[in-house]
């Protein structure tokens, strides 16, 4: 699938590193404000089909450099993994544990389980849109 | 702490994300599958004792406090329920090993096997109606994605009824939660049921449990709803049958027995007089269904529907006697039907049809199967000393004593004629001989990669007969569950505290 749009595809290859970090923003940020795992991997896969719109299936394939089920998959098992630290510290499944502490440069951090949660998240959504959409242009050649 | 309540819902979505991982490797898929059913059959059993130790393990995930966080709630009912998943899901597992083939693999059958168990057991755990109903639309997605597995024509026409009475029902349930928070500002289901208690306007009341009872109508088939099942359960792979004939109606039953023990017990004359309706109309369709049809998996489709009236009916004839009943039944069920579907998988693989026409013949060439189907088949007609005969008796012994005669008449009349398909499924496929002019054995099923099939048959007749012959502790464990299910305060005590 090439649209052989010079614009579409000089555009493409300027946005994708810019939305990448976009979606990380977004994910980082997501804890307060809005944002999140589920809208970062969103912008993320948005990305991926950019350039797989501007290029083809093989080109996009190659950026991604890993198959998108393995993502999906290892987004899955992070998700569930970071449910389990709160029952060994003999509180329910799903409890919450923090670690504060304060680096050179950043000042004060908050580290989480529901952080390791939503990075689980980003990318389930990344895998599964990108599986689906790579999927079907695959179809389409 | 105690984490057996959260175990059969995590690990199930663990094996899950982990069998995803391994989508590559056929052989890390089939062990994950096998394993992380053993795990969660495990863990099942544990959760059974702490329950039968405690009466019922609470759970508030993240912390969070009942009533505003999500609880996991196992009472005995919970317990029995998801031990019973525990089974199926592992025995399933154990089958697929030779009967699922590559290309269902290939497109992620086991991690959706894996995602239908969380699904299925977190709606028995789960204490909140809300999340009741994600676990439901979790359920209602692995289970089409399961049913549509093989992309062929019929499985589309199926799945696509399916789906569509599912969804309709999903709103309907929706709706219900809807209107029970608008009443009670809460939706805890322990909550739910202290606070109605005090709710005035007890015709809106009877008007939710209406729409409730519509939804988990649809859910467990029963009458008038039950038309999706029979379109489309004879269309998949015969494990997805298997399993979705085992558990996937009877989580409807369960949220019928649940919603209707713990939330709606004002009016239980007008409520569950209903119920017992829906129940004999559920006994008597099912079963003429299943009289008229020579599809294997279809009739067995139609007797799925038959049995969840006798349910109903335990429900709804709402004495104790009657709820260790329709829970007996329960269990005694989902191992029979779950094991049926699976032996037709084996006749399928030996005559290439599920037609009962064209098969015949396997009593002479394999006679072990012949009992092995004799057995699951005599014990859903209700044959002593099957596990079936003591499901039977206690409900309509309960009848009797409820002089509720007339539905008693027609659970012995439908006990009859299913009696009368069984053996005609026996006459056609086991007794007769081959039908000219078709084709004879196509495999070999008893040696090769075919024993894996047979190892989940035989177990599951097993149990039909530990069941039956040793039946006192099943009954006490459904004796303990019918007390709890009477007595909801316990349940409302156990997860809001003693602060009522």
């Amino acid at each position: 699938m090439n649209m052989h749009s010079l614009i579409l595809r000089t555009a493409g290859h300027f946005l994708l590193p810019l939305l990448l970090l976009f979606s990380v923003f977004l994910l980082l940020r997501g804890h307060d404000e809005p944002g999140g795992g589920f809208i970062g991997g969103l912008v993320a896969a948005a990305a991926i089909v950019l350039y797989l719109f501007s290029m083809d299936t093989e080109s996009a394939r190659k950026v991604l450099r890993v198959d998108p089920r393995d993502v999906l998959g290892a987004g899955m098992v992070l998700a569930v993994l970071s449910t389990i630290p709160g029952v060994f510290l003999g509180q329910p499944f799903f409890t919450a544990q923090w670690w504060e502490f304060t680096a050179p440069v950043f000042g004060d951090i908050k580290l989480s389980t529901v952080l390791i949660f939503d990075i689980g998240v980003y990318l389930v959504v990344i895998g599964s849109v990108l599986t689906i959409m790579l999927n079907l242009a695959e179809a389409e050649d | 702490m105690n984490m057996s309540v959260a175990l059969p819902v995590i690990l199930p979505l663990f094996f899950g994300a982990l069998s995803v991982m391994f989508w590559r490797s056929h052989f890390a898929q089939r062990s994950l599958g096998v394993l992380g059913t053993g795990a969660m059959l495990l863990a099942t059993i544990w959760l059974l004792m702490e329950t039968w130790e405690h009466g019922h393990v609470v759970m508030e995930m993240g912390s969070w406090p009942a009533p505003f966080g999500i609880v996991l709630v196992s009472d005995m009912l919970a317990a029995i329920m998801v031990v019973l998943t525990g089974i199926i899901g592992f025995a399933t597992a154990i089958y697929s090993l030779s009967g699922i083939g590559k290309m269902s693999e290939k497109f992620g059958y086991y991690p959706l096997l894996h995602l239908l168990l969380a699904g299925v057991n977190g709606a028995f755990l789960t204490g909140d109606i809300f999340n009741l109903y994600v676990w439901f639309e979790v359920m209602l997605v692995a289970s089409f994605a399961l049913l549509i597995l093989g992309g062929e024509r019929s499985q589309m026409e199926g799945a696509i009824k399916y789906v569509t009475l599912n969804l309709l029902s999903s709103m309907i349930f929706l709706t219900a939660i809807g209107l029970t928070y608008g009443l009670t500002g809460t939706l805890n289901m322990a909550d739910i049921g202290a606070k109605l208690a005090t709710v005035e306007d007890t015709g809106l009341v009877t008007v939710i449990a209406m729409l409730y009872l519509v939804a988990f109508g649809v859910k467990a088939a029963a009458f008038p709803f039950f038309f999706w099942l029979p379109a489309s359960y004879h269309t998949p792979k015969v494990a997805v049958s298997a399993l979705f004939a085992g558990l996937l109606t009877k989580v409807g039953v369960y949220a019928l027995f649940r919603v209707f023990t713990l939330i709606f017990n004002q009016e239980v004359d007008y409520t569950h007089e209903i119920l017992l309706w829906v129940a004999a109309g559920t006994m008597l369709t099912g079963v003429l269904g299943a009289a008229a049809h020579y599809e294997f998996r279809r009739i067995l489709s139609f007797h799925i529907i038959s049995q969840i009236g006798y349910m109903i009916m335990g429900l709804a004839l709402f004495t104790p006697l009657a709820l260790v009943g329709g829970v007996f039944y329960i269990m005694h069920h989902i191992i029979v039907k779950a094991n049926l579907f699976l032996i037709s998988g084996i006749t399928f693989v030996m005559k290439g049809t599920h037609e009962l026409r064209q098969m015949g013949g396997i009593y002479r060439t394999n006679p072990i199967l012949g009992v092995l189907f004799l057995i699951p088949a005599l014990s859903l007609a209700g044959m002593p000393p099957l596990s079936g005969f003591f499901a039977k008796f206690i409900i309509i012994r309960a009848g009797i004593e409820a002089e509720a005669y007339w539905v008693v008449a027609v659970a012995l009349v439908v006990g009859l004629l299913t009696l009368y398909s069984m053996i005609k499924i026996w006459a056609e496929v086991f007794w007769k001989a081959q039908p000219e002019g078709v084709e004879g054995e196509i495999h070999d099923v008893s040696s090769g990669p075919m024993i894996w099939m047979w190892i989940p048959v035989i177990m599951l007749a097993m149990m039909t007969i530990a069941i039956g012959l040793y039946g006192e502790p099943i009954y006490q464990m459904a004796l303990m569950s019918a007390e709890q299910l009477l007595d909801p305060s316990q349940y409302i005590e156990a997860v809001l505290g003693v602060q009522e």
